[in-house]
């Protein structure tokens, strides 16, 4: 099968990988680099469970393919967490229950870090829309709205502070 | 208060502890099947020959084609399976068919060295069918005679005298739809041969004794050849109960034959195609009330979709049948339950398994009944509600029956319930086109298993000598919080915080002959089963502590990982203890065990005490609907929900708010469609993707939110005075489906009964609505033709409807309703 080499920083490090032209992100991600956090929940770009970053804004990864990467920075819900410890955003989703099986969770994530890089305060309704992508069988979604706002109080209160790593970039 | 539902001073449960897998959650490290099968690189992928009939005999299966592909390394059929082949519980359901029966139905398997391989293969096998004349709908099942498993009566008193001499009868009839779980994960399952050559499953199923089970039946080996593991599940609903079975045995005969890990991981379509579902009922039903408006009879007949094989549609009916009373006293009743087969996926367990379906038929009888009984329909409700001491049709006295109404008035203050309704009827008087309702219903839920022998659980409990503490049991985790809950009762039950304990995956070599993580018993089961080894090992620790202390062993107090003895100065560490304990070789270790108390079901005479208690709870939900499209909001949401004392607050609430959400999701948006022509894809699922399969979003949210835990609500007979929360909350979205029937109500004339097709999606509540407007026209006309005449008495008449009057396209619902002569 005719193959492609790419080079796709993920996470920080840089891959350089032959791979087949349709072979779709999520799946380089998955089997090729182990990186197990990304989810696929529908396959068919319905439910976001997927979600990683391309150069720092959301995308399904099942939506494109490994080579539509190349030569970008990928970030998947593996590498958000810095060295001093959780993303605010997983630290929301943690302390607020916003997730039962976790199944949606990293790719709720991620749409939520990019959520907030548009639209650093959001109020509850711009939540909602803004994460409609992304779909949960479990909570009924009350507790994810929730843990949004709650970083995005959290990071409003850091900014005030003085602190000026915004939402949404890699830590 | 009993031993099992006491707590001890400085209790861990009752805490709000996040889930014990939230940081693996969030970080990515927590791992499902399918990540554990990535790491094995020599794994094959198993791949399926689907049906494209939905009836039919397979005549001629062709694999040498597919075994041409490169990659393909072999296709597993009927001749290779050792044992038995089949799947199920009854032996009605082969892993290889030779008659396929539903479209989408796995004929065979493909396993390929990549999954494209895989599914090269499978599509490169050929295979010719015999067309057999197919049943898709329910109606078509009943015209057919095709029937499967054995009708049930529930029958209390005379139903006939009570009927006839009620002062108002009224019947109607409804067609609910099936529901897809889904689950974000897949079916997915992982089969190798260990280090140890035995048979190792990963198998992402909330039963993993009957994967064993099946596993070993399908391969002709016994039970001890063979481990299944649960580790974890991206949700279950019930869709994990039975199902993975026959797809873990196609991975175990693979690796079995080819000597590698073989995975199976179903994507999205497969897994809704071939995977059993909610089943829908098709119901009837005549009810009798007197004047006051407290029922007085039910006649009924529940018809369940039971798809191709029986699965567990009897276990499902069973519960359907225990719970069209739900909260109400109904004197005299008979209701019949049977099943038809039809060439569909296999009907299963799915969140409250019958029980939701056996509430709609109730709640639709009141809903209905409550316009033309002139009765306020919340009203209407409480005042039918069991009183202490009365007993359900089946025989059970229906226990703390005093916490319905109690729940009921807190709900009704809580949510502001009369001034609401006010401000609806000034709001519905003032606006034409867009009308508002606001709906309260109840639940009562019975808890167990209704088939007594499954009421057990068993875990393993060891204490190291460092005392941390490591916990399995046999139940398993599917996004609940059970896991997290186990671990409050151990850190309970031995005094150690939370940060002490570990629990390790769900083994079948940890925990054998365990019972399906269902029927809302997890925590109840495996948290007695885990108390139970915890008492042991703390009792023997007591004696050790006793004589370190110089008191008495019953004077020995464990609590946050202290040891400490009534009057004694000295204080033990919990690791302290553990150390001695070994140097005195004393056994850290135990084995619990629990069977529920006082359970009995007889199904022939459809009586009995088949639940330990029942969970009770309520709902308010408000909607608006636009009467152009149909298309609705949901405003407000209020509930206050019984969980007995909570294990764990958060993820209680966290239970119920997806409970209801899903539960709206089966009465407003999920529409499984399937072809019902004569075409050539005649029984395929047309929805069978998250694109035209519709389940509840952001979008959907309910503006508002509240839930309240019941309090005063201690339950006896369950572990620290817990109640089970897995199902309950899902019938409590009945209230929406209620308040959308009377914001439809607006637009028609006073007392018009509104006929509610279910789900209740925007399209079904146009029609309802298009009714309605009909109905209003058709009074305002009369009225003019014929002064003096009541609005009441022509909207009743112009309630009947005829099918010509629906769109061929929906389910439609028909009703009449009747005066009484």
């Amino acid at each position: 099968m005719v193959q492609t080499t790419i080079t796709v920083t993920v996470d920080g490090t840089s891959y350089t990988d032959q791979v087949e032209p349709r072979m779709l992100l999520v799946q380089y991600l998955r089997e090729t680099l182990g990186k197990t956090g990304t989810l696929i929940g529908c396959d068919t770009s319905n439910c976001g469970a997927c979600t990683v970053h391309l150069d720092g804004v959301s995308v399904k990864s099942c939506t494109m393919f490994a080579v539509q990467a190349d030569g970008h920075e990928v970030t998947t819900i593996e590498g958000i967490a810095g060295a001093d410890g959780l993303h605010p955003m997983q630290t929301a989703f943690h302390e607020n229950h916003a997730l039962q099986c976790g199944f949606c969770t990293p790719g709720m994530i991620m749409a939520s870090i990019d959520l907030l890089r548009e639209n650093p305060n959001p109020d509850e309704q711009m939540i909602r829309d803004g994460l409609e992508g992304n779909l949960c069988r479990c909570t009924g979604y009350q507790n994810i709205v929730k843990a949004v706002r709650s970083a995005a109080e959290t990071e409003a209160a850091k900014v005030e502070l003085g602190a000026t790593i915004p939402v949404g970039q890699p830590s | 208060m009993s031993t099992l539902s006491k707590r001890p001073v400085n209790p861990v449960v009752g805490a709000s502890e996040p889930h014990e897998s939230a940081v693996g959650h969030v970080t990515g490290r927590a791992l499902y099947t399918d990540d554990i099968s990535t790491v094995r690189r020599d794994a094959l992928v198993a791949w399926p020959v689907q049906s494209t009939q939905a009836h039919a005999l397979i005549t001629a299966l062709r694999t040498d084609r597919a075994l041409a592909v490169p990659g393909v390394v072999r296709v597993l059929t009927a001749d290779d399976v050792p044992g038995h082949n089949d799947a199920g519980i009854w032996g009605d359901e082969p892993l290889f068919p030779t008659e396929v029966m539903y479209y989408g139905h796995a004929i065979c398997w493909v396993l390929g060295e990549s999954t494209e391989a895989a599914r090269l293969g499978a599509a490169a096998v050929e295979v010719e069918y015999e067309t057999l004349p197919s049943v898709i709908t329910v109606s078509e099942a009943i015209a057919a005679g095709s029937f499967q498993g054995t009708p049930r009566v529930s029958r209390r008193g005379d139903i006939d005298a009570a009927l006839s001499q009620a002062a108002h009868v009224f019947s109607g009839e409804i067609e609910t739809s099936g529901q897809e779980h889904f689950y974000l994960e897949t079916h997915a399952s992982l089969a190798y041969y260990d280090e140890g050559d035995q048979l190792y499953v990963q198998c992402s199923t909330q039963n993993p004794s009957e994967a064993q089970a099946v596993v070993a039946h399908v391969l002709g080996l016994p039970r001890n050849a063979i481990t299944v593991q649960s580790l974890r599940m991206g949700g279950g609903f019930g869709g994990k109960e039975t199902q993975p079975h026959g797809l873990a045995a196609v991975a175990a005969l693979g690796a079995t034959l080819t000597g590698r890990p073989v995975r199976l991981r179903l994507n999205r379509t497969q897994d809704i195609t071939i995977t059993g579902k909610r089943p829908g009922f098709q119901m009837t039903w005549t009810a009798g009330f007197n004047d006051d408006g407290l029922l007085v009879g039910l006649k009924a007949s529940m018809t369940a979709d039971g798809g191709w094989c029986l699965d567990l549609m009897q276990a499902v009916l069973s519960r359907a049948l225990c719970h069209f009373d739900n909260a109400y006293w109904i004197p005299a009743v008979e209701v019949h339950g049977r099943i038809v087969k039809t060439h569909k996926t296999s009907q299963t367990a799915f969140r409250g398994f019958g029980g939701p379906q056996g509430v709609l038929l109730i709640e639709d009888v009141f809903g209905k009944a409550a316009p033309a009984l002139g009765i306020d329909p919340a009203e209407l409700r409480r005042r039918n509600f069991y009183a202490p001491g009365q007993a359900t049709p089946y025989g059970q006295v229906v226990k703390d029956a005093e916490r319905m109404p109690k729940i009921w008035s807190k709900l009704l203050e809580s949510c502001a319930f009369e001034r609401r309704q006010n401000e609806i009827a000034a709001f519905n008087d003032s606006h034409a086109h867009v009308k508002r309702g606001l709906a309260i219903t109840p639940i009562k839920f019975g808890i167990s298993f209704n088939a007594s022998f499954f009421n057990q659980a068993g875990a393993l409990v060891l204490v190291y000598q460092d005392g941390s503490v490591l916990i399995n049991h046999g139940g398993t985790e599917m996004g609940q919080g059970l896991h997290t809950k186990m671990i409050q009762v151990a850190a309970t039950a031995l005094g150690v915080p939370r940060s002490a304990v570990r629990l390790a995956p769900t083994r079948t070599d940890k925990v054998p002959n365990t019972s399906a993580t269902a029927a809302s018993t997890g925590a109840d089961l495996n948290g007695a089963a885990v108390k139970n080894a915890c008492d042991q090992i703390r009792e023997r620790m007591a004696v050790v502590a006793s004589g370190l202390l110089g008191v008495n062993p019953a004077d020995v107090r464990f609590s946050d990982g202290a040891v400490t003895g009534l009057g004694a100065a000295e204080q033990l560490s919990f690791a302290e203890v553990a150390t001695a304990a070994y140097l005195q070789r004393v056994q850290l270790s135990a084995a619990g065990y629990y069977r529920t108390e006082g359970l009995h079901w007889d199904q022939e005479s459809w009586t009995g005490s088949p639940f330990s208690y029942f969970a009770f709870g309520a709902a308010a939900t408000e909607v608006e609907v636009d009467g152009f499209t149909g298309a609705y909001r949901t405003r407000r949401v209020d509930i206050v929900h019984d969980v007995g004392d909570s294990l764990s607050p958060m993820i209680d609430v966290g239970q119920i708010e997806g409970g209801y959400v899903q539960g709206a999701g089966w009465l407003t948006l999920e529409d499984l469609r399937w072809d019902t022509s004569n075409g050539p894809t005649r029984g395929r699922l047309l929805t069978q993707s998250a694109s035209t399969y519709k389940i509840p979003s952001f979008s959907e949210m309910p503006e508002e939110f509240n839930v309240t835990l019941f309090d005063e609500a201690h339950e006896e007979g369950s572990i620290y005075g817990s109640k089970a929360v897995g199902e309950p909350p899902l019938m409590l979205a009945l209230s929406v489906r209620e308040a959308l029937r009377q914001a439809v109500g607006g637009f028609g004339p006073a007392g018009h009964p509104v006929t509610l097709a279910s789900p209740a999606t925007p399209e079904a509540v146009f029609w309802a609505v298009d009714e309605a407007r009909a109905a209003t026209q058709a009074a305002t006309t009369q009225s003019a033709m014929t002064p003096g005449t009541t609005t009441q008495g022509t909207s009743t008449a112009a309630a009947v409807t005829t099918d010509s009057e629906q769109p061929p396209s929906l389910t439609p619902e028909r009703s009449s309703i009747l005066a009484n002569p």
